[in-house]
């Protein structure tokens, strides 16, 4: 069962992320996927997320494909211009990768080689119309190509973006992605139930499958440090008491997020759970949400 | 000095599609002297315009389109012609376009792409910068740019890491999408964000060689060159 099968039957989804390593021991993303299969609808493969330098999210969705998990290759626009992305993108379907999701991609000041020069040739609009003229038979300057992709293409928003302007912008970024091809969006980290519920019924014409983004919190560490640093993430202090009072916060980072996967699921098309190193526990949080496949 | 060149008519009547009625800001600094939006510019935009079927209220040229105090003491004469227009139409750099949008509250846009700066941004003293990118995009955004206001120089709206209004990047930097999606809004303009802007032609940012030839280009070559004098003392 691949995504794109699975969206069309009208299945409810659940997609994860595999972070591909810093190095070359790949042991780590197969045992991931030796975990994961089966238990996910499809996997994302991030690039080099946050602006980190790692292995690359062509190269590990090939792994995870071969491994029996339905890859998300992610793209940023950060680090190639249209020559390089409409390359990769020609190299993972002759590798037989066929969800792409088009990100503009962090700025590289904020990751481990602030140095580094920044690409943004594109952006996540400008790329979905270069995926989508790929699917077609061309490329980007209108030459024919010998063999075109069969890309699905996905796209994402940020549902708890906190001033008017930023919310506006985001829905109509939003439906830009879908008129630009999107067909499926993956949305930033929800804690608000009532919150996604209003997003919801605002995108509820958009015609698109939404599957609301899920990260688990490790710790109360973690959760202050998102309130704090990243944006449109809003951990209510509720949830950070719970975890704080719990003695085994493992057991109760699971619980809260099989908690809020049963106050989503009613409202969208599916889950997308980004563990961030609890890759491996990501079964368990299905399960206690009694979301089995 | 800065180098701009006018946009092709059909690009200026794409923007003004939907404008049944503009008035036209030419400049007497640079724009005069790149040929672009000096006073027989401005009089030459009338009649094409005119022509295309829009009704023109009026128009001006200033001396430096690129000082805010000036652009607001001069056209205070002029407030009935802009204020019955649909749009404005600036015929200068970049800079001009955005003093005059920061200036005005109308909708602006561009008739020229700027080709280069030469060193200096006018009389400008504001936050605002063009990137001399050759593919003026300040029709879609209100007259602000978003290669400079934006961290990331997106053209289809906001990242998602805007927080309260400031950018993820620089958070003491408003994030440029706010400020543009702000700007559209208090001219009633909205619409203009739905547009999806197709990834720019970065080869305009070269200037081609004809675009150089200006009076000061002119005037700064006018001299033989030394290894053309040693030539020609032979």
């Amino acid at each position: 069962m691949t995504l794109r099968s699975a969206i069309e039957n009208k299945e409810f989804i659940i997609t994860c992320e595999v972070g591909p390593v810093k190095g070359t021991n790949i042991e780590e993303i197969e045992e991931s996927c030796e975990v994961l299969k089966g238990k996910v609808t499809a996997a994302n493969i991030t690039d080099q997320q946050s602006s980190a330098m790692r292995l690359g999210s062509l190269v590990t969705s090939h792994l995870a494909k071969e491994r029996g998990i339905d890859p998300i290759y992610q793209v940023t626009c950060r680090d190639r211009n249209r020559i390089a992305l409409q390359s990769d993108l020609l190299s993972a379907s002759v590798l037989g990768i066929e969800n792409v999701l088009a990100l503009t991609g962090d700025l590289p000041s904020l990751g481990d080689h602030p140095h580094a020069k920044p690409v943004f040739d594109l952006d996540s609009v400008g790329l979905l119309g270069a995926i989508e003229t790929l699917n077609s038979g061309f490329d980007m300057a209108g030459n024919e190509l010998n063999g075109k992709t069969n890309f699905f293409p996905g796209a994402v928003v940020n549902p708890g973006a906190d001033t008017e302007a930023s919310y506006e912008m985001q829905i109509r970024k939003m439906e830009k992605k879908i008129r630009a091809g999107a067909k499926f969006i993956q949305t930033q980290a929800i804690y608000d139930v009532d919150l996604f519920d209003r997003f919801m019924k605002r995108v509820a014409g958009f015609g698109v499958p939404v599957l609301a983004g899920v990260i688990p919190l490790k710790s109360v560490g973690m959760a202050r440090y998102m309130n704090k640093s990243v944006a449109g993430v809003f951990v209510p202090e509720d949830l950070i008491q719970k975890l704080k009072n719990s003695e085994d916060k493992t057991a109760m980072g699971i619980q809260i997020a099989a908690d809020l996967i049963k106050g989503l699921k009613d409202l969208c098309q599916g889950v997308h759970i980004m563990a961030i190193g609890w890759e491996k526990k990501v079964p368990q949080i299905i399960e206690a949400s009694g979301l089995n496949k | 000095m800065i180098l701009s060149k006018q946009k092709p008519l059909e690009e200026i009547l794409e923007y003004l599609k939907g404008e049944n009625s503009v008035f036209l800001l030419g400049c007497n600094g640079c724009a005069q002297a790149s040929g672009t939006g000096g006073p027989e510019q401005v009089a030459e935009m009338k009649i094409k315009l005119e022509e295309a079927g829009k009704k023109v209220t009026g128009g001006t040229v200033i001396d430096f389109l690129c000082d805010k105090a000036l652009i607001r003491s001069r056209l205070n004469t002029r407030i009935k012609e802009i204020e019955a227009a649909d749009a404005i139409l600036v015929m200068t750099c970049g800079v001009g376009i955005q003093a005059v949008a920061a200036s005005l509250n109308k909708i602006c846009y561009p008739a020229c792409d700027t080709m280069s700066l030469g060193g200096i941004r006018g009389e400008w003293t504001g936050i605002e910068r063009c990137k001399e990118c050759g593919e003026c995009m300040l029709a879609y955004t209100g007259g602000i740019c978003p290669l400079t206001a934006c961290s990331k120089g997106l053209l289809n709206g906001q990242c998602g890491g805007a927080s309260k209004g400031k950018c993820e990047v620089y958070p003491e930097k408003e994030c440029g999408w706010e400020l543009i999606y702000k700007r559209l809004k208090a001219v009633n303009r909205l619409d203009i964000l739905d547009k999806i802007v197709t990834p720019k032609n970065y080869n305009k940012m070269v200037p081609e060689a004809k675009t150089l030839l200006t009076s000061r280009f002119v005037l700064e070559n006018t001299d033989p060159k030394p290894e053309k004098a040693a030539e020609e003392a032979k």
